[in-house]
């Protein structure tokens, strides 16, 4: 079933129960997102990035959690949106290892164009940057980590899941410590990266690199 | 079925209550003295075991015939071991003993168990009413408190199913099942029951929509607990099980689910072996499994054991962690109860939620409502700790103040001390301050006094705590406790952390405090689970109501609780201090204190590390030692280079 909602003044349509980030997207209205990968559900909701305002209901809410319906009213681009959008960015660049002339990922990397997007510098201003030891995780026979970069979307795992039904990626650590782990019991374990490498391709950012050689 | 005739349920369990009877008069055949010693985790930990064996030992060379009969927790941690001793023969009624050490145990079996003398100097009270020894109910630790939940806590003994039967437990489910289970839901709602597990949600409306849904569901009690200094439900479990229990199998009839957990964190092994022992024996007196009560109706119970994280005590963390995954919370809606335990519909609540629902069946949801305020009827349960004469366990009505809570019930702030706040809420509440302590307890009242009832954890502060502290402990806590999936909770909480660590070290600077609060808001808004967005509770209410102690930090580098460390200092008054004294020389682990010329003592300031043992070491008829905030103010008081040599030498 089709159905209209209106996003920033412009009435859309869209198919009811659809993922409202995406049918933004879809229709040209940029509404950040980090941790988002269509189809792939449920959301992680995680990056905290999509935030929108939907009328009747009065906190800004994750767009990548709402399905659409009918006569639906959504603002993306108000100040208590952009206040937590920006806020959430900040925190991402308090943790991150900004270097990006040595990055792979320069000039296509997500968080350049978030900051871009949202006005806000690099280098967060009133937050201390907190770095993780140790920089680079090069466990994996195939992949390298670097813990500084990631923005623990959670991408590089469920689409591995979601090709292969395991992973040999994980969530590890607690609270600040969390980061994204390459487990690796053998090389054999590890063969099968060696020619897939898709999360290295979904990684918004450089943390996610191949090893070459 | 013949109207006339008794149920089948009804049937069964009159067996099980004559059977338990039975094995309550062979208990009873001997008219022997018993002895009730609390034995739930509090209770060891304060030593019950040895007190225990004490009993055993002196009981054995004394050749006493007497009864140990193990029970839980009566909740009054200040007084623990706490010993019941019924020793009709004496002429005595029941006499409660607090603080009862192997010592005490010998004595109280030579002098009362044989002799006949109670010792009146070491008793608590009576737990009967009469005219020799003053009765509990008499004091307002007791009398001001209202047992609905935790009734028989203390009295049964939690491994003997048989003693919940004989006290009456179980008729509520036996009468449930003989109910429709629209009706069971429909009594919840009008007794107006709401979640204790923090959010004070409406029990029969997550009962309804469970109810509502077909195919195969899960019923969960959440004894996750994972609250710093919250203990209710684990002394519930260890103290009552089956009234748990039993609450449990009826959630599962009212909404359609023949499977039902327990999740208890593995922390809490004495809690896991009690549950677990207690469903054993509900299978095998045919309370659970194939046909309950032979009703027909299935029902089987597990124990999950949790690893322990705060976060899995939400209940999408919970769920994802009974499915195998990392404990993580996911976005809600859906809820549980519309797909909750592998995709399935499930009903999730707390222990003391569930533990309320028997009584309510048994008694109406009427006289529920007797009880508590209009919006939150019945009782509420705090585990109240910090600076009161008396901590433990409390249940009150709803609608109690705070003022009565922790003045009357709980004896007010020890070593008469004067307030400074309560946190209420455990690390997702609020801190309130003096002029909210005629706030009565309820979900919403507290909602609105920038607080909440969180799990029921309550900590009472005098003025030697430090607000600021205390919300960094707080913080601390949630910061490690996230489980580090979104971008407010994970990195916000930890800037805060900073900016509180700043603080409590006084290198804090004026704008620190607008970056506390902004953080605090945003990390509020943002977060997406429960934790995140009441981990900046404590920081913003104690902002709004304690702001001048940040500003102390910040401005002065006064700390008005005289707690932080780096901002105090030690020294001692030479006018006080006694010639020749030295009982603070050895107890100090720097050997900061050293005499002065005038064979006094002070403190040297580079040494000392501000652990306070000079001021416990200082008698009390001198008095000498002073704290001090800002340390600067300390008075400086010279070493002498001659005493010095003097020492070395002695040395
Ligand atoms: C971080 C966090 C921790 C929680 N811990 C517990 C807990 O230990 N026990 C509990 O019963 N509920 C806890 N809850 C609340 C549960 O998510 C859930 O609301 C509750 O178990 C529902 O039971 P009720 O309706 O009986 O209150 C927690 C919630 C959050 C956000
Ligand atoms: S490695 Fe890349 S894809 Fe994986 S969580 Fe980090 S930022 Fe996301
Ligand atoms: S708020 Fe904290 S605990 Fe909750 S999902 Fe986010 S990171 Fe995890
Ligand atoms: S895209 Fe919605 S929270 Fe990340």
């Amino acid at each position: 079933m089709t159905v209209t909602l209106t996003v920033d003044g412009k009435a859309l349509q869209a198919e009811a129960g659809s993922n409202l980030l995406e049918v933004c997207l879809e229709n040209g209205i940029t509404v950040p997102n980090l941790c988002h990968l269509p189809g792939l559900e449920p959301p992680p909701a995680a990056c905290r990035l999509c935030f929108v305002e939907l009328e009747g209901i009065d906190a800004p809410v994750t767009s990548c959690t709402v399905p659409v319906s009918d006569g639906m009213v959504v603002h993306t681009d108000t100040d208590r949106v952009r206040r937590l959008q920006r806020s959430a960015l900040r925190f991402l660049l308090s943790v991150h290892d900004v270097d990006c002339k040595n990055c792979h990922a320069n000039h296509h990397c997500a968080l350049q164009d978030l900051a871009r997007f949202l006005k806000v510098g690099l280098k967060p201003r009133g937050l201390s940057i907190i770095l993780k030891e140790p920089e680079v995780d090069d466990d994996h026979p195939f992949i390298r980590h670097y813990p500084n970069r990631c923005v623990l979307c959670e991408r590089c795992l469920r689409t591995c899941h979601d090709r292969h039904g395991h992973s040999p990626l994980a969530l590890s650590g607690r609270g600040f410590d969390t980061v994204i782990r390459c487990f690796a019991d053998t090389p054999e374990d590890a063969q099968p990266c060696q020619s897939c490498a898709a999360c290295v391709d979904v990684c918004p950012v450089g943390a996610l690199v191949l090893k070459t050689g | 079925m013949d109207p006339n005739e008794t149920p089948q349920c009804r049937r069964n369990l009159e067996a099980l209550q004559a059977k338990a009877a039975e094995k309550r008069r062979e208990k009873e055949a001997a008219p022997v003295p018993v002895i009730h010693i609390g034995s739930a985790t509090c209770g060891i930990a304060a030593g019950a075991l040895d007190t225990r064996q004490a009993f055993q030992e002196a009981l054995a060379e004394r050749g006493i015939e007497a009864r140990i009969h193990t029970v839980g927790c009566v909740g009054h941690c200040y007084a623990e071991p706490v010993v019941i001793i019924d020793h009709p023969d004496s002429g005595f009624p029941p006499i409660f003993y607090h603080e009862v050490t192997p010592g005490k145990a010998r004595m109280l079996v030579k002098l009362f168990l044989e002799q006949g003398d109670p010792r009146f100097e070491h008793i608590y009270g009576a737990t009967i009413e009469n005219d020799m020894i003053p009765w509990v109910q008499e004091f307002p630790r007791f009398s001001m408190e209202h047992r609905l939940v935790m009734d028989r806590c203390g009295r049964i003994d939690p491994e003997d199913i048989f003693e919940y039967l004989d006290d009456g437990g179980y008729a509520a489910l036996a009468a449930a099942l003989e109910t429709e289970p629209s009706d069971i839901v429909a009594e919840i709602g009008a007794a107006g029951l709401r979640g204790r597990g923090g959010a004070g949600f409406p029990t029969a409306k997550k009962w309804s929509f469970a109810a509502a849904t077909d195919g195969e569901k899960f019923v969960i009690c959440n004894a996750d607990e994972g609250d710093p200094g919250a203990y209710m439900d684990r002394t519930i479990l260890e103290s009552n099980p089956h009234q748990v229990l039993e609450g449990l199998a009826i959630c599962a009839y009212a909404v359609g689910a023949s499977r039902a957990m327990v999740y208890v964190r593995a922390e809490y092994p004495l809690a896991v072996r009690i549950v677990t022992r207690a469903i054993e024996q509900a299978r095998s007196e045919g309370i659970l499994g194939e046909s309950v009560l032979g009703s027909g109706f299935r029902l089987d119970m597990e124990v999950f054991q949790g690893s322990g994280a705060f976060v899995c005590g939400e209940e999408t963390a919970l769920i994802r962690s009974m499915e195998g995954f990392r404990g993580m919370p996911v976005h809600r809606p859906p809820y549980p109860v519309e797909a909750g335990l592998f995709g399935r519909p499930t009903v999730i609540n707390n222990v003391k939620t569930l533990a309320s629902v028997p009584p309510i069946l048994e008694n109406g949801a009427e006289a529920y409502r007797s009880v508590g305020t209009a919006d939150s009827p019945g009782t509420a349960i705090f585990s109240v700790v910090g600076d009161v004469v008396h901590p433990g366990l409390v249940e009150i009505p709803m609608g109690t103040t705070l003022r009565t809570l922790i003045y009357d019930v709980c004896g007010g702030i020890a070593k008469k001390k004067s307030f400074r706040a309560v946190q209420i809420g455990g690390p997702s509440g609020g801190c309130l301050p003096e002029s909210f302590l005629d706030t009565p307890i309820d979900f919403d009242s507290l909602i609105e006094a920038g607080a909440m009832m969180g799990s029921g954890g309550m900590v009472v502060m005098s003025e030697d705590s430090c607000v600021v502290n205390v919300c960094r402990y707080f913080l601390e806590f949630t910061q490690k406790e996230s489980c580090g999936r979104c971008t407010f909770c994970r990195i916000g909480t930890r800037h805060m952390l900073e900016i509180l660590n700043r603080l409590t070290c006084g290198e804090a600077v004026e704008e620190d405090l607008e970056r506390l609060e902004n953080l605090a808001h945003d990390i509020r808004e943002g977060s997406l689970c429960g934790l995140g967005k009441t981990a900046p509770n404590p920081v913003l209410t104690s902002l709004r109501y304690f702001r001048e102690e940040y500003e102390a930090h910040v401005r002065e580098g006064r700390c008005p609780g005289m707690m932080c460390r780096p901002l105090i200092a030690y020294y001692i008054e030479l006018d006080k201090c006694a010639r020749g004294c030295d009982a603070c020389v050895g107890c100090c682990p720097t050997d900061a204190v050293f005499t002065t010329s005038t064979r006094k003592k002070g403190i040297d300031l580079e040494l000392c590390v501000k652990c306070g043992e000079c001021m416990v070491a200082c008698p009390p008829e001198y008095d000498a030692v002073r704290k001090i905030s800002p340390a600067h103010l300390a008075p400086v008081v010279e070493r002498s280079p001659k005493r010095d040599k003097e020492a070395k030498d002695k040395a």
